[in-house]
């Protein structure tokens, strides 16, 4: 929840990309207390699986990052709204 | 152990109400950082130790080392110098270190007391899941390979043609230089051609 409404109020997309990160971070949380509730390995694996697409992701979206900053010189993501490929 | 468990949720939840207030990048990167530790904490009380070093070595170390890494190379800028100036007076990083310290102590606590898991906790150790990971999610650590391929791919692409660019803009300028300093253009490296973004 926190990270949501962080993703809401920020206009930054260094920011954008912290909320995704602790939103993906709380939601292995609650798999991982789930797995240790009812004693099953499943929710670690989860955990394991959601931390992998977590690196994936934040390589790729700091790439993006980056091309953006060079076509323009704000982090605002309200200025990525002319992207039309 | 209870009560551990509930300082080290406080803990996160402040660090990361304090991680997305801050106006700075990296003042957030050091809270973020806190909130990450303090996760952790609560992954080794709930007797997961493995997902706790996980977290701490990719999380707290590979991932924020991205996040720090971009910030430092988005400000490189006129004004950067004196941010820094800022950013490095002691009330930046007092927050971040007197949440660290209570976590320090708490973890300090709990292995010296080798104190047992809470009641309503079983205990998963590491070999279940590695014998859950590679048994019927075999599937899924290969999906996962290949999303990890796929990132990889997908970083190097929008990495290299930045550097490209760079390059053209370097090669562009020595050759101006090079004609304002009466010499002959040279063209021994081939054109490169770069595709739109």
């Amino acid at each position: 929840m926190i990270g949501l409404a962080g993703l809401l109020t920020r206009r930054n997309l260094v920011f954008s990309l912290m909320c995704i990160e602790i939103m993906l971070n709380a939601s292995g949380l609650a798999f991982v207390a789930a797995g240790a509730r009812w004693g099953q390995p499943d929710g670690q694996v989860m955990f394991l699986f959601i931390l992998a697409m977590a690196a994936a992701e934040v390589s790729v979206g700091l790439a993006l990052v980056l091309q953006f900053q060079k076509h323009h010189p704000t982090l605002d993501n309200d200025a990525a709204n002319e992207m039309r490929g | 152990m209870i009560i551990a468990f509930y300082i080290s949720a406080i803990v996160a939840v402040i660090a990361t109400l304090f991680a997305i207030t801050r106006r700075h990048a990296v003042h957030a990167l050091l809270y973020l950082i806190t909130s990450l530790l303090a996760i952790a904490v609560i992954f080794y009380i709930l007797g997961a130790p493995f997902i706790a070093a996980l977290e701490l070595i990719i999380y707290a170390g590979a991932i924020m080392v991205l996040f720090v890494f971009v910030v430092m190379m988005l400000n490189l800028g006129e004004a950067s110098r004196e941010m820094e100036r800022e950013w490095l007076r002691p009330r930046v990083w007092f927050g971040p270190a007197i949440l660290g310290i209570i976590l320090f102590g708490e973890v300090a606590y709990l292995v010296a007391a080798n104190a047992p898991p809470a009641v309503a906790i079983q205990r998963v150790s590491a070999k279940q899941v590695t014998i859950a990971l590679f048994g019927p999610y075999v599937i899924g650590v290969e999906l996962v390979s290949l999303l990890l391929m796929g990132g990889l791919v997908g970083a190097y692409h929008l990495g290299r043609r930045t550097l490209s660019q760079q390059e053209e803009l370097y090669d562009a300028r020595a050759t101006r230089a090079r004609l304002i300093a009466g010499g002959e253009p040279v063209h021994d490296r081939p054109r490169r051609t770069t595709h739109a973004a």
